[in-house]
Order: structure tokens, then sequence, then C-alpha cells
């Protein structure tokens, strides 16, 4: 296959989507069946981006495949040079793996929806929703330039929007709908101010001229502190969308959203787009915006884990694990361990889609019901439900043989190399606790659920597993989570086609010294890098992360290990009761199970604050700007009178003089017409008289 | 005896010319008028004859008192004739009340 078909394909995979949103939302209300179309065209989506995923890697080189047309021509503009605004595609390893991801979790999605969302009055319209879900987040994965990136981010913003507020009936779908987009757009702002900057300085959107340009050396005001600006201007982007702190708050309300959707979008692809969006730019981000990045991911993987304990809501928990797991991703790329947090990335979008879907089915089954607390013993009821469930949660705690140990190993290796070689090892310990948080939550969760007696007896008595189309899409995504298709070995991925082939075409183009010192090759690993097509890390890096791989899994292991049994000692064998405990520490855990009370905080600064803020301004409108407004409109107003007066009085006053005058004088003068003849003689008499009277004196 | 000279006769024709004229003015009635005009054109033929007798003009007064009369003549026919009209026209003559030139 040549490579201009691959780019054939993609271009095709980016627009069926959107062609599907437009023929299902048209014909949505006349034909009942038309979201088999949709389906049928994200199964060509999926194919393609198989296709293009398996050519690309496995028959062509790690290069680029670029196509691109000019879309604005602004010739050359005084100041700034030649300006062009060029879109197009782009597909690299990371972009190929990356489509196939989203094309499948999509697939799956939109199969399990048939039967989750059967009986819905807007059937038609939430697969159309889904498409342009699809098509806006195929476009964000194939973009070659931060413009476009930027016009499908926002789409992508658009279609969970919709989707959040699917049953906008209900006040609260409603309101978190309102909240994810106004959320966003705050972290949506800061990226816009970071691609400003780029463009300011190097004239293009185009990701690869950046890149060329930043290698030549060329920085935004020549320093290296505004490189950094930028590069955490473009990460506030990824602080919105992947739902970091402080920004998280809107993730967990997302959760009024059909689950289906939750899975696609609000787990395994678009709050994943933040993640994609830092790998993309990976090349310009210098030292010190790596170190803000990895702070944001840490707290990040933190703080919600923390929350995950107490939450009772099976979305709620899974929502937090989610923000958990992308703190995790951020704090990846923070630590210099970029090619971990992509496959992080991947593994976490299938176990979380999986654990997702595992508990659409769930609820489903237990007729809308979410509180896992009325739940319990369904692993009788359930059972692919049950094992998958389960598998997935052994995937996100970290279990070897699952896709999760090692992605989640690589990460915490990552952290603790950095630690070695830099001093710092906060992000290793944050790392190592979260992992036994993980771990504990986890089980929490899946024991309340499935295990036990059942607490509500009636609804267990109609719960019943799922139809097929609901339980195979769980199947194929627990299948994803064993090891085997990631690399041979179940310890070490290394060696796996994934890390040697797949993820390895990043390299940094900023100056040498603004870099992290492992990020700068040596000479060595330059040599060794032509051979693996890794260039990136120091030879001193590969020696820490090779040292701290043992210790890294053994400790992670145990974490998890400790936080299973945790989970098992407090819920299964209830050697500990639970309830006194949360009594005995009971403003820790109303903290926890109050979400930290960042909601309560940002209504009380933010949400409050804006609202004072535009009152006042409503106040100073309607008393100021309105004042001006009407003072000037009264001086007119004063002046006009005065104007018509003057008009009144003094023009027509010399009008109706010059009337009367005229009037008066007529008066007079029609007393000599009085149409008698006699009368007239007498005047002519008189004139005779008059003029003998002059003549004689001359 | 008083010798009768040019200025008696101007005298008799100026004292003519009044009375017409004041007959001309005052009368009410057309006719009235009329002969008013005629007094006017007398006091002028009473001129040109003194003019004529007493100047050294020749007979040039006393033709030019002929052609007025035969003029007069023919002026009273014309104006009779419109006083008649009139008449019919407004069944009267008083020149008082037929003020239409004011309109």
């Amino acid at each position: 296959m040549t490579e201009s078909a691959l780019i054939n394909i993609a271009v095709a995979i980016l627009f069926l989507p959107l062609l599907g949103f437009a023929v299902t939302l048209l014909l949505g209300k006349k034909v009942k069946k038309i979201y088999l179309f949709e389906v049928f065209i994200l199964f060509l989506g999926l194919a393609g981006a198989i296709a293009i995923a398996y050519t690309k890697l496995t028959s062509l080189s790690d290069a680029e495949l670029v196509s691109e047309f000019t879309w604005i021509n602004l010739g050359n503009t005084p100041l700034l040079g030649e300006i062009k605004i060029n879109l197009g595609i782009m597909i690299d390893n990371i972009a190929a793996l990356m489509m196939v991801v989203v094309m499948l979790i999509s697939f799956l999605v939109h199969l399990f929806s048939i039967e989750y969302m059967r009986g819905d009055p807007r059937y038609n319209r939430y697969f159309a929703y889904l498409g342009l879900f699809t098509f806006s987040m195929s476009g964000i994965v194939l973009t070659h330039n931060i413009l476009m990136m930027y016009i499908f981010w926002e789409l992508v913003g658009v279609s969970s929007y919709l989707l959040i507020g699917f049953w906008f009936e209900k006040k609260s779908a409603a309101d978190a709908g309102k909240k994810a987009f106004i959320v966003n757009r705050i972290g949506d702002v800061g990226m816009f101010l970071g691609i400003l900057m780029l463009f300011t300085t190097y004239h293009t959107f185009t990701f690869d001229e950046i890149f060329a340009q930043i290698s030549q050396g060329v920085l935004p005001f020549n320093s290296g502190f505004w490189m950094s600006v930028t590069g955490i201007l473009i990460f506030c982007g990824a602080i919105g969308k992947s739902a970091q702190f402080p920004l998280h708050v809107w993730l967990p309300d997302a959760m009024e959203g059909p689950t289906p959707v939750s899975a696609l979008i609000h787990a395994a692809t678009m709050v994943a787009a933040g993640v994609y969006l830092v790998v993309r730019v990976f090349g310009i981000m210098t030292a010190d915006a790596l170190v803000f990045i990895a702070t944001i991911g840490a707290l990040s993987a933190l703080i919600p884990a923390t929350i995950a304990l107490t939450q009772n809501d099976i979305k709620k928990v899974l929502a937090y694990s989610t923000i958990s797991q992308l703190g995790y991703m951020i704090m990846s790329l923070g630590v210099g361990a970029f090619q971990f947090a992509f496959f992080h990335l991947i593994t976490h979008a299938f176990f979380k889609a999986g654990l997702f879907l595992g508990s659409g089915s769930v609820i489903h089954a237990m007729h809308h019901e979410q509180d896992i607390r009325q739940m319990g013993g369904l692993r009788k009821k359930m059972p692919i439900t049950y094992y998958t469930f389960l598998l997935f949660s052994l995937a996100i705690s970290g279990i070897p043989l699952t896709s999760g140990f090692l992605s989640k190993d690589g990460i915490l290796a990552g952290s603790f190399a950095f630690g070695t070689l830099t001093g710092n090892q906060f992000f290793a310990i944050v790392g190592f606790f979260v992992a036994l948080l993980t771990a504990f939550y986890m089980f929490r969760m899946v024991i309340i659920t499935f295990h036990g007696e059942p607490r509500n007896k009636e609804k267990y008595e109609h719960a019943h597993e799922s139809k097929a189309v609901m339980t195979v899409p769980l199947i194929i995504l627990a299948v994803l989570s064993i090891f085997i298709w990631y690399t041979p070995n179940p310890f070490n991925p290394d060696q796996g086609w994934i890390l040697s082939k797949g993820i390895n075409t990043h390299e940094q183009y900023i100056p040498e010294e603004t870099r992290y010192d492992f990020l700068v090759p040596g000479e060595a690993a330059v040599v060794e890098g032509e051979e693996t097509g890794s260039v990136m890390y120091s030879e001193s890096y590969e020696e820490a992360m090779h040292s701290v791989h043992v210790p890294t899994m053994i400790l992670s292991l145990l974490m998890a290990g400790l936080g299973i049994l945790l989970a098992f000692v407090f819920y299964q064998w209830k050697k500990v009761n639970v309830d006194r405990l949360a009594e005995k520490y009971k403003p820790l855990y109303n903290f926890s199970l109050n979400k930290w009370y960042f909601d309560e905080l940002y209504d009380k600064t933010a949400v409050s604050g804006t609202i004072g803020l535009s009152r006042f301004l409503g106040k100073f409108d309607s008393k100021v700007i309105d004042g001006i407004v009407n003072g000037s409109a009264s001086v007119t107003k004063g002046f006009s009178t005065f104007i018509g007066k003057f008009d009144n009085i003094v023009v027509d006053g010399f009008v109706n003089f010059a009337a009367y005058l005229s009037g008066f004088v007529g008066l007079i003068f029609r007393r000599f017409q009085t149409g008698k003849v006699q009368t007239y003689l007498v005047f002519v008499l008189l004139s005779v008289v008059i003029l003998l009277f002059i003549f004689n004196s001359f | 005896m008083i010798h009768v000279g040019l200025t008696h006769f101007l005298v008799i024709s100026i004292v003519l010319f009044a009375l017409g004229l004041y007959a001309v003015i005052t009368r009410k009635n057309a006719v009235m008028v009329l002969m008013g005009i005629e007094l006017i054109l007398n006091s002028a033929n009473i001129n040109f004859i003194a003019f004529s007798k007493f100047g050294n003009f020749g007979l040039q007064g006393q033709l030019i008192a002929l052609f007025v009369i035969i003029l007069a003549a023919a002026e009273a026919a014309v104006a009779l004739a419109i006083v008649l009209n009139i008449y019919k026209t407004v069944a009267n003559i008083n020149v008082d009340e037929i003020d239409s030139l004011k309109d």
C-alpha cells in the first residue's frame, strides 16, 4: 500500500463519521433504523484505522506522512513576511495507534449503546452525536497543525456538552453540561494564548515548521523563560480537557450523561486528548514547564484518588479514578517518561472504557440504580460483567499479566528514575501512594457491588445478565487488557512492539540548556538511538531506568496487593467496622466524601465572584453608562427645547411680523381700492394737483 | 363799460371746468356724470375759442372747438349706450353702486 493511499484512507475515516452525523441527524425522525448506518460507518472507520496502523507500523519507516493544502494565503504581509495558513493531516506512529484506540472504543460504545439506549425518545440523535464526537476526536488525532487541533478541540467540547446534557429534561444533566463546557473554556483560553504566542513567534501553525524553527534556536522573545510560558499555556488546554487539578470539577458531574458516553468521552478518548496534546508538543516543553506539568499531574493523581475512597455512586468512583489515572499520565509526561504516558493512555483507554461499560451493564440491569449501597451479590446474576469488571479492576490496580501493570509500572519507574537523577522523589512517592489508593477503592467498589449479600432484594430479583450486544464489547475490551497484545514479556514492556516500534518517534527540539539533563542525548545514546529510532534520552537516564526497574516492580506490586488486601479486610471479611472507622475520623471522612469541598470553594469564590462582578457591571451599566446616555439625551432634549422655543418665538416672530405688516399695509391700501370710478377720479385729480405743485417748483 | 379780455373768458372757462368736474365727481346718476363731462368739454372749447380770438393762431381754435363738439356728440352717444347697457345689466345707473371694478 502506498503512502498516498494511507492518506486517502485517513481522510476518508476522518470525514465518514461527519457524514454519519449529518445523515443520522437529518433522517433520524423519519427512519427508525438509521442508527445502524452510523454503526456501520464506525465499523468502516475501525477497519480503516487498523489498516493504517498496521501498514504504518509494519511496512513503512517511522517518518511522518503529511498531506497539506494552503487554506488561507495572506501573502507577503508587512512586518511579518510570508504568511500561509496550511491545513492538513499527519500520520505518524502515535497518531496511527491513537486512531485505532479512538475508532475501536467508539465502535464498541456504539454497539453497547444499541441495547443500553433502547427505548430512548431521542435514540437516533444520540447516535448522531456520537458520530460528531468521533469526527472531532479523529480530527484532533490526525491534525498536523495546532490551529486545526484547536478547532477540533472545541468540537469535542461541543459534542461532550451535547452528550452530557443528552437527558436535558433533568436539571442536573443540563447543569453538568454547562459546567463541563464553561470549565473547559477556562483551560482553552490558556491554550489559545499559547497558540497565539507560537504564531506570533513562528508565523505558522504547523507543528513541523514550528519544531524546525525551534531546532534552529528561534524562541519566543528569544528567551527560554517565554518558551516555558508558552508550553504551560498550551498545557492549560490539557488541564481543562483532561480534567486536571484545579479544573477537575467538571468530570464527576459529567457522569450525568449516558454511561456509554462516559466510557467513550469521559474515560477513554476525549479526556485523553489533553495527554495527546502534550505528547504532540512534547518537543517544545522546557524543564520548567515539565516540572509544572508533573506537579499538576501528581496533584491530580492524588486528590481524586482520596475522594474516590468514599464515593457511593459507581460512576463517580470511576470518574475520580479517571482523573487520577489521567494525572498519572500527565505526571509521567512531566517527569520525561514520555512513552509510558502514551502507553498508559492506550491501556487505560481500554480498561477504563471497559469499567464504564461494565458499570453501564450493572446500571442497566439494576434499572438505572447507580448507588453501590443498593447493589451487592451481583456476581451470580451477571457473571460475564463480573469477570470482565474484575479483570479491568486488576488492570487499573496494576496486577501482573494485565496491560495496566506494564504501563503503570513504566510510569512509576519513570518517576523513580527522575527522582534518582534529580533528587526530587516527590513524584515517585505520590505515584506509589496513589497506586495503593487505586487498588483499594477499585476493590472496595467491586466487593460492594458484586460480592456479599444483595442489599436491595427487589432490584436484585429483577437483575439479569445483559444481552450479547452489551457483553461482547466488554469481552473484547477485557481481552485487550491482557499484556500479550503489547509485549511478549509480562514484566518488561521494553521489548514489546508498542515501545520499540509504536511510540519511538519523538524528540525534543528546544535548546539543550532548557531541557532536563537526561533528555539531552549523549554520544552513545545517539548511536544506539539510530538503531532503535529513539534519540531522546541520555545514557544516564537509560541506566537509571534500568536500575530502578526491579525495585519499582516489587514496590508497586506491594502497594497494589496491600490495597486489594485492605479492601477485602474492610469490605469482604469485615474484620474492621467501616462505619465506626468513618465515625472515628469523621472530619477526614467528610472531607473526602464532599470532594475536598472543591465545588463549594469554587461556588464561593469563582462562581459567586463572577456573579458579583456581573452584578456590579450590571449596576455600572444601568447607573453609569445609562446615566451618561440618559444625560446626553436630556442635554440634547434641553437644547432642542431651547432651539424649538427660539424657532417659535424669534424666527416665527419675524415671519409673523412680516405677515402682519403686509396685512396692516394692505388694510390701509384696501381703502383706496373702492371700485368706484369717481373715487379714482378724485385720486387722479389729487395727483395732478400734486404734480402741478412739484413741477411748479422746478 | 368794462373791456372784456382773455382773462374773463378763462375765468368762465375755469368756473365751467370746476362745475363740470364737481358734477362728475359728486353726482350719483350716470347721466348727470355725462352732463358734467359735457361741461368740461365746453370749458375746453371756450378756452380754444378765447385763445383763437386773442392770440394770432388764425382759425385753428374755432376749428378744434367744432371738432370737439362733434366729438362730444359721438362721445355722448357712446356713453349713453354704455349707460343703457349698464342699466340693462344691473337695473341701476347709480355710479355709487357700480363698484365691480373693485373685484
